[in-house]
């Protein structure tokens, strides 16, 4: 076990998919000598030189687009989108191309691509720089979206990412970049694919993912205080979702709340919502409820703490499903 | 829009002419090869636009009129070289040997893609203006990062230009030296919409604002195409960079079998262009200058017809895929929403059985 941050743990974990894989390559904006904005890549384009860690043009379509054509040549691009807010010029080429290279060619590219983006709020920013846009590219068949919580999880789901065959879309809450815990090196724990309980509770499934599972943890602390026992789910893949785990404890509390910062429509809280009331409808013993970022462009700064999912919002809708009678 | 001069060895009426930069490096056989290649393209086009007519393809996007542009480039490559095609290169297709059957699966709703880009090295066609030229540029890069003696040629019009992707293609080819020919047809329409909506400048001067050579060429000049691609792409595989080829030419025909080109040209410009065929010039260039005889070229047409025959035997005897075989190819990896999608699909499918 190592203590360290989540941005080190990235670092580490690239670090390691460059040893593994030598036709990994990274390509990104600032990403060479600076390191990346975040830092994520410090020291990478030193050891593993200008071909492999390549400093962008500024231009998202473009370093997507190019990412495209490596991985036809059969290497495995790691693209970094700079913020959030910023990956929409790449929409196009990571919903035509790189969603779609592998069915238009019956299988004959593989997409191992991996397309990194800092996501969430609770930075301060202005704006562009606090959005959480996974459920766009969740909603793209040919995708995969996963956004790990803790560094232990960012060590080993960005080395299962690169190995992966399939394009993934990493949304890295940047929030908590600079929050420390321990990671295992030598163990990876659940697969990538696999959602994790990471409390266990009796009265309320809390499902999350990404910034907000810290905040689900908290929750689940000041609940504890009240009585209540939440069972606190991280869904770490967001497409797809593991189902099957969700579910099984949907089964065992008989109550669902789903927090994200994305706001509802159309998102991955409201698509875990509709499956679970499809797949557990006779177990559940409420309205399953949603706490997302409102149906608004993302605040201004100084008031995101109070109108993103915080424990004061969280725990309302606990009450709100325990107290609901039929 | 002025037109300014191209690169040109063999004028509209046929008759040879020397240009200071580029010669003419083919023999009277090899270029009767080349009228051979573009007379067999136009007749299988033909008759896909007659396929579509009837009901048996979803739609088709003629080349008729960019034959030498498309032959003179495609011939121009190394086998080893790889290409990234719009929708429209059925002379690129040809060149790269892909059976023309291949070329129509796509048009008739069968396939995504229609042959393996591996095999041929020919990536399949894009719908999305632009995207290939940034696909392109990767994979040129990639060659770049393998230290291999390779180029890459990708295609697109006169109306891409005006796309972000080209333009950031143009910029990462340039900034990174890739081995990349930047082929593009101005055929002087953009659906309905004339280059003169796209652009102020000849397209070909685009290059210079970002550091490779640009050049015009003939494009209904199969001769000039040839050698000027050549030359692109040697230096391309030599590490010298990208090269903007514009060449100019003309949809002779419909932008696609769904679009009606009355509503937006007059008969005057198409006329015009009729005197600029580039079939019909390397045709009496042949007469003239080598004595060809009228049978070969009998020759040829026959063996044009008889591949239209058996193109639309093929075509209409085409199976439509297995419905489950969408489940096939979404991802590379095992995923839990697709065997979900296959195994509800088979119920209903067998149930309808």
């Amino acid at each position: 076990m190592t203590s360290m941050t989540m941005a080190k743990a990235l670092n580490e974990g690239l670090r390691r998919s460059l040893d593994r894989f030598p036709k990994a390559l990274m390509i990104g904006e600032d990403i060479g000598k600076l390191g990346g904005v975040f830092r994520i890549t410090d020291g990478l384009q030193k050891d593993f030189g200008e071909d492999r860690i390549i400093d962008s043009p500024l231009a998202e379509s473009g370093l997507v687009g190019v990412g495209v054509g490596l991985a036809m040549r059969g290497f495995r691009p790691i693209c970094e989108i700079q913020f959030d807010g910023f990956v929409y010029p790449a929409f196009d080429q990571i919903v035509s191309q790189v969603a779609k290279q592998h069915a238009r060619t019956s299988g004959a590219y593989k997409m191992a691509m991996v397309i990194r983006i800092p996501f969430g709020g609770h930075i301060g920013a202005i704006e562009h720089h606090s959005e959480s846009p996974e459920s766009y590219f969740a909603h793209t068949a040919g995708l995969r979206v996963v956004s790990p919580s803790n560094p232990h999880d960012a060590y080993w789901m960005i080395q299962e990412a690169v190995a992966c065959d399939d394009p993934v879309i990493f949304c890295e809450p940047k929030c908590r970049y600079w929050d420390k815990g321990d990671v295992d090196e030598t163990n990876s724990g659940l697969s990538i694919w696999s959602a994790a309980v990471l409390r266990e509770g009796s009265d309320v499934t809390l499902v999350t993912y990404g910034p907000s599972v810290k905040t689900a943890l908290h929750v689940a602390e000041v609940a504890a205080t009240e009585g209540r026992s939440l069972e606190v789910i991280d869904l770490r893949s967001v497409a797809p979702v593991d189902f099957a785990t969700v579910v099984a404890s949907v089964e065992k509390t008989g109550r669902l709340v789903v927090v994200s910062e994305a706001p509802s429509t159309a998102s991955v809280a409201a698509s875990v919502v509709a499956t679970v009331t499809e797949r557990a409808f006779y177990s559940l013993r409420a309205p399953a409820l949603q706490v997302t970022g409102y149906h608004v462009p993302y605040p201004p700064s100084r008031i995101e703490s109070h109108v993103m999912p915080n424990t004061d919002r969280i725990l309302d809708a606990v009450d709100r499903v325990m107290e609901f009678e039929s | 829009m002025k037109e300014v001069p191209a690169v040109q060895l063999l004028t509209p009426e046929g008759l040879r002419v020397e240009h200071d930069e580029y010669a003419c490096s083919l023999n009277a056989e090899e270029i009767f090869g080349l009228y051979r290649d573009m007379a067999i393209v136009r007749r299988i086009c033909h008759e896909a636009t007659s396929l579509q007519r009837q009901g048996q393809l979803a739609l088709w996007a003629p080349v008729q009129g960019q034959e030498a542009a498309q032959i003179g480039a495609g011939r121009a490559m190394a086998p080893k070289d790889f290409s990234f095609p719009s929708y429209r290169e059925h002379g690129i297709a040809w060149c790269r040997g892909i059976p023309p059957t291949d070329w129509l699966r796509l048009f008739r709703g069968v396939s995504m893609g229609g042959w393996d880009p591996v095999q041929y090295r020919h990536s399949v066609p894009t719908i999305v203006i632009g995207n290939q030229v940034l696909n392109a540029v990767g994979y040129a890069m990639g060659i770049q990062r393998d230290g291999a003696e390779e180029a890459v040629m990708t295609f697109f019009g006169d109306g891409a230009t005006s796309q972000g992707d080209v333009a950031e293609g143009f910029g990462f080819g340039a900034v990174f030296n890739a081995p990349i020919v930047f082929f593009m047809q101005n055929n002087q329409w953009a659906i309905s919409e004339p280059t003169s909506r796209q652009t102020l400048i000849p397209l070909y001067h685009r290059a210079e604002g970002y550091g490779f050579p640009g050049i015009r060429v003939d494009g209904n000049d199969v001769l000039a195409v040839y050698e000027v691609t050549k030359r692109a792409l040697d230096n391309a595989r030599a590490g010298a960079g990208p090269t903007l080829i514009e060449a100019f030419t003309y949809r002779m025909g419909a932008h696609t079998t769904s679009d009606d080109p009355t509503r937006y040209r007059v008969d005057a410009e198409v006329e015009l262009w009729k005197h600029r065929d580039p079939v019909e010039r390397v045709k009496s260039y042949l007469i003239r200058e080598h004595q060809m005889s009228p049978k070969k070229f009998e020759e040829v047409a026959a063996e044009a017809d008889q591949m239209a025959a058996e193109l639309r035997v093929n075509v209409l005897s085409m199976p439509d895929p297995e419905p489950l075989s969408i489940f096939d190819h979404a991802y590379a990896e095992p995923h839990p929403l697709v065997e979900e999608g296959r195994r509800d699909l088979a119920d209903f499918v067998g149930g309808a059985s």
